[in-house]
């Protein structure tokens, strides 16, 4: 298992879950080997979540309205990862973005050293991951927005963007919502990909990371506390995932 | 005087060949004729929501489609109103919303939304609003329907079958409003129904259509013109 030392790259930029500070954590008696992996987790895949739901939505977008050729052809790409075992994955950017070439020139000149082995490495490994998700789910959301509203609404003189902004897209929300977050819940799952681009860095190791170390070196309690918040997160973003096919939309 | 639209267009779909020409004066003009005889066909190519494949299309004058020189104005700046067989309303916004986005000759929200304001007063619809459409019974869905139409002062205006999906007695209600607030508008339109008493009380002309071709024209005669109803906005005419 590879291990980068603890600061520099490798170092997690916060130490607290979104904004709780880390006092209260201690205070609840939130032990750090929970909050630090979880923390971990929760900011990774919000900034991979970020970039995937913009990156994400206006591909899908482009690819339920576009008539070009190929369109096909760049969702069977995009969506690779979910076919792919995650290791496969981890193991083409590993190599790209660790080995020498345009991707590790790229990020030199960018951030100065190479991605792997460090916190943005975990991000990137999270957007290629979870990216297919949002894609395909904006893509059918966009696809399903009945285009005889758009009609309506260019006969009212919208330009194609107010259309895209007023009618499409809110009409389209519960897919584009859903998306996102399955997504998220993906990057936060990830375990795969992120272990073979970023390791087990310390302040830098994710959830599923922390759940393997625990079973590896034996901490059976730890290891027990790490899925039980695991299986509440996933719980939560399922169930609010399936809230929004019952919510009455207007 | 030049006529609110001018039309000579072909379109093939599958088997069925439209092939039509026609003009429209002021007042409400009507397409009649059963099902499947290309009458909502002729109002997508009119609105720009398909292309023919050979003809001309010119509203007031100014050429909107011309395939022989590949002229093609989009939808959305050929000033025109639609109003849809099941109204179309988007169902995330209010009555009032709908309405006031087909403002377009008031700058500003609080304009649009005073002029849509008035709009749903002329058609009978202020006390609803603010509710959605999802809310709305069909009539009452239909009424904001030709405000959203009317409001964004359009050089024609088209309604495809607008009291199709309405009981007989919203129908017979429906009529006399929508003829009464489109003439005291002074904005032409062209209408398409099968029903011939709708086609008889709408229409100053009727455009009888048959397997994709006119096959008559009649203007009917009307013995006294309907009073405009009060109040709401005046609209700035054809362009």
């Amino acid at each position: 298992m590879p291990r980068a030392s603890a600061g520099g790259p490798g170092e997690h930029r916060t130490s607290v879950i979104g904004l709780v500070p880390r006092s209260w954590l201690n205070a609840l008696g939130i032990p750090p080997w929970v909050w630090r992996p979880l923390s971990v987790s929760l900011h990774a895949a919000f900034e991979a979540t970020i970039v995937v739901a913009l990156v994400g939505s206006a591909l899908g977008f482009l690819l339920a309205k576009g008539r070009f050729p190929g369109r096909d052809a760049i969702e069977t790409v995009c969506s690779l990862p979910m076919a792919l075992p995650p290791t496969v994955v981890g193991w083409y950017l590993l190599t790209q973005m660790g080995g020498p070439g345009p991707i590790r020139n790229a990020e030199l000149r960018l951030f100065g050293h190479p991605l792997t082995f460090t916190f943005n490495g975990i991000v990137v490994a999270q957007i290629i991951e979870s990216f297919p998700y949002c894609l395909r789910f904006s893509r059918a959301a966009i696809a399903g927005v009945d285009p005889r509203f758009e009609q309506a609404a260019r006969a009212m003189g919208l330009s194609r963007w107010r259309t895209a902004l007023l009618v499409t897209v809110p009409l389209a929300r519960r897919g584009l919502v859903a998306g996102v977050a399955m997504a998220f819940g993906r990057a936060l799952g990830d375990f795969g990909a992120t272990m073979i681009v970023a390791g087990s860095v310390p302040l830098a190791t994710t959830m599923p990371i922390a759940l393997y170390e625990a079973v590896f070196y034996g901490s059976h309690e730890q290891a027990m506390v790490l899925a039980l918040v695991q299986l509440a997160l996933a719980f939560a973003i399922l169930f609010g995932v399936s809230g929004l096919g019952k919510v009455r939309p207007w | 005087m030049t006529p609110a639209l001018e039309l000579a267009v072909a379109r093939q779909i599958g088997e069925f060949e439209l092939d039509v020409a026609f003009t429209v004066e002021s007042g409400v003009s009507v397409l009649f004729g059963p099902s499947g005889a290309g009458k909502s066909l002729t109002l997508a190519l009119i609105a720009g929501l398909m292309r023919p494949d050979a003809g001309t299309i010119a509203i007031n004058g100014h050429v909107v489609t011309d395939c022989s020189r590949g002229t093609y104005v989009t939808t959305q700046k050929r000033r025109i109103g639609m109003v849809f067989q099941d109204g179309l309303l988007l169902p995330h916004r209010s009555a009032l919303d709908n309405v006031a986005l087909a403002v377009r000759q008031a700058s500003g929200r609080r304009a649009r939304r005073a002029l849509a304001r008035a709009w749903l007063e002329r058609v009978g619809a202020e006390g609803f609003a603010d509710r959605r459409p999802g809310s709305l019974s069909g009539g009452q869905r239909q009424r904001v329907a030709l405000a959203r139409g009317l409001a964004g002062d359009p050089a024609l205006v088209l309604l495809d079958e607008p009291l199709s999906a309405l009981d007989s007695a919203v129908r017979r209600e429906l009529r006399s409003l929508i003829r009464g607030v489109i003439v005291s508008s002074g904005v032409p339109a062209v209408l398409v129904t099968h029903d011939p008493e709708e086609a008889e009380e709408l229409g100053d002309v009727i455009i009888a259509y048959n397997h994709g071709r006119v096959t008559g024209r009649r203007v009917v005669e009307r013995p006294e013109c309907p009073e405009p109803p009060p109040g709401g906005p005046e609209s700035t005419g054809p362009v």
